[in-house]
């Protein structure tokens, strides 16, 4: 298992997203990215990357302006909508 | 047993490419979506930056689109390659320095790219005859089948049955029948057939996607290349001309002035690489200078500048003045009413 970081900082969405995505097509299933974002679209639109791609939003921090998302590379197949509330965050 | 036909879907986020990929799904065909990342895109970052954009969904209208769906979707950043598209265009602009046509044709082509990458069977878009005022003219549908290379490999679901059959349909991948016949301006057919689907709070269609058929965007984008003596630009142009008021009161320099605290916000990330001021005498926006201004220039700018702060009646408004190279100074300038900052200033 390998974890990796992206760094989308400043970076407005969707290329937080796009970075995300390109980071993830060189992982394996199990694999991590921690992926630092400063711009609030990205609490919708990763977690949504991720539903329809198959990967698990392990976690979500806010630090100041920054937001920290790790997630966890799946396997290619599809998971339910909504298992990362970040109403809170 | 037989194949599994894989269609690679254009989606915009809009409501025609949503049900246009819908259509083809439905036949049993596994459809990817694919969306183009320009710079120009409305959506995705303008909620960020404004306030006013607020109540709109704070999501991506192509991943809500593809998650309706169930389907992938490839997110392709093409910022570089675009700009022959924009600067360029062999079939000219729209109204505005919209190049509709040439950005179909492009898009079309990069998916052809993916799809043979890809190992998939033919191109799905949302187009409608007779929809929008240039690129989907009758006329040029065939002209963006032609140029991108996709040829009979471009499917048209939402108005296929008025347009000679594509090679899905020929060899019976797709059944022309069950395929539709929209046609014209009207949104009435896609909406009644979104409320069939059940597809709710999809995004509003149509025109408003790209900031290219923008008259302003495209006045400010023109000033930018008048500017420069030449048509090229890098993504932190095109941003900027999406963040607060422009103003070029004279040749050699413009004022980008904030028009609120998120944009002042996203200013600050630019502020290193621009001389810039902001009141201290009073509260005002972040001002970023743009070009080369001499010592009559910035009075000019901070007097201008000064009119947009809550010191726009007073006699004097402290201004501190930031250059390139760090170094800081006070202007004491009296504020330019708003009959002093004639119109044309305003890109």
């Amino acid at each position: 298992m390998s974890s990796v970081n992206v760094d989308a900082r400043y970076l407005l969405c969707p290329l937080p997203v796009i970075r995300t995505q390109d980071q993830a097509a060189g992982l394996r299933p199990g694999d991590c990215m921690r992926v630092l974002c400063t711009d609030p679209g990205v609490l919708h639109d990763i977690p949504c990357w991720c539903r329809i791609h198959g990967h698990t939003v392990a976690d979500i921090s806010r630090q100041g302006d920054e937001i920290a998302i790790t997630i966890r590379v799946g396997d290619g197949g599809a998971i339910p909508a909504g298992s990362v509330d970040v109403s809170d965050v | 047993m037989s194949k599994q036909y894989k269609a690679v879907a254009l989606i915009s986020g809009g409501l025609d490419s949503l049900l246009a990929a819908r259509q083809v799904m439905e036949q049993g065909i596994h459809v990817e979506g694919i969306n183009f990342y320009t710079g120009f895109c409305v959506e995705g970052h303008t909620h960020a930056i404004r306030k006013q954009h607020r109540a709109r969904p704070r999501r991506n209208n192509a991943l809500w689109v593809a998650e309706q769906l169930g389907i992938r979707l490839h997110i392709i950043d093409i910022i570089e390659e675009y700009k022959q598209v924009v600067i360029n265009p062999r079939h000219g602009y729209g109204a505005n320095l919209n190049p509709c046509l040439d950005c179909k044709v492009f898009m079309v082509r990069k998916a052809l790219d993916w799809m043979n990458a890809q190992g998939f069977d033919f191109i799905v878009s949302g187009e409608v005859i007779g929809q929008r005022p240039k690129s989907q003219r009758r006329v040029n549908m065939p002209v963006v089948a032609r140029e991108s290379g996709a040829h009979d490999r471009l499917v048209r679901p939402l108005c296929a049955k008025i347009l000679p059959p594509t090679l899905p349909e020929r060899e019976g991948w797709l059944e022309r029948d069950k395929l539709l016949a929209f046609n014209g301006r009207s949104r009435k057919p896609q909406m009644a057939l979104a409320d069939q689907y059940g597809f709710e709070d999809y995004a509003q269609p149509a025109g408003g996607c790209c900031f290219l058929t923008d008259r302003q965007y495209s006045r400010k984008l023109s000033d930018l290349w008048q500017t420069r003596g030449e048509r090229d630009y890098d993504l932190d142009d095109i941003m900027l001309l999406k963040v607060g008021r422009h103003l070029r009161p004279r040749p050699g320099f413009k004022l980008i002035v904030g028009r609120e605290e998120s944009e002042n916000r996203y200013l600050e990330g630019y502020r290193r690489r621009f001389v810039h001021m902001i009141p201290v005498s009073h509260q005002g926006p972040l001002v970023l200078l743009d070009g080369e201004a001499g010592a009559d220039d910035l009075e000019l700018a901070a007097r201008i500048a000064a009119r947009f702060s809550k010191g726009r009646d007073a006699a004097e408004v402290t201004m501190e003045v930031t250059g390139k190279d760090g170094t800081v100074r006070k202007l004491m300038v009296a504020p330019l009413s708003s009959a002093q900052i004639p119109q044309e200033w305003y890109l």
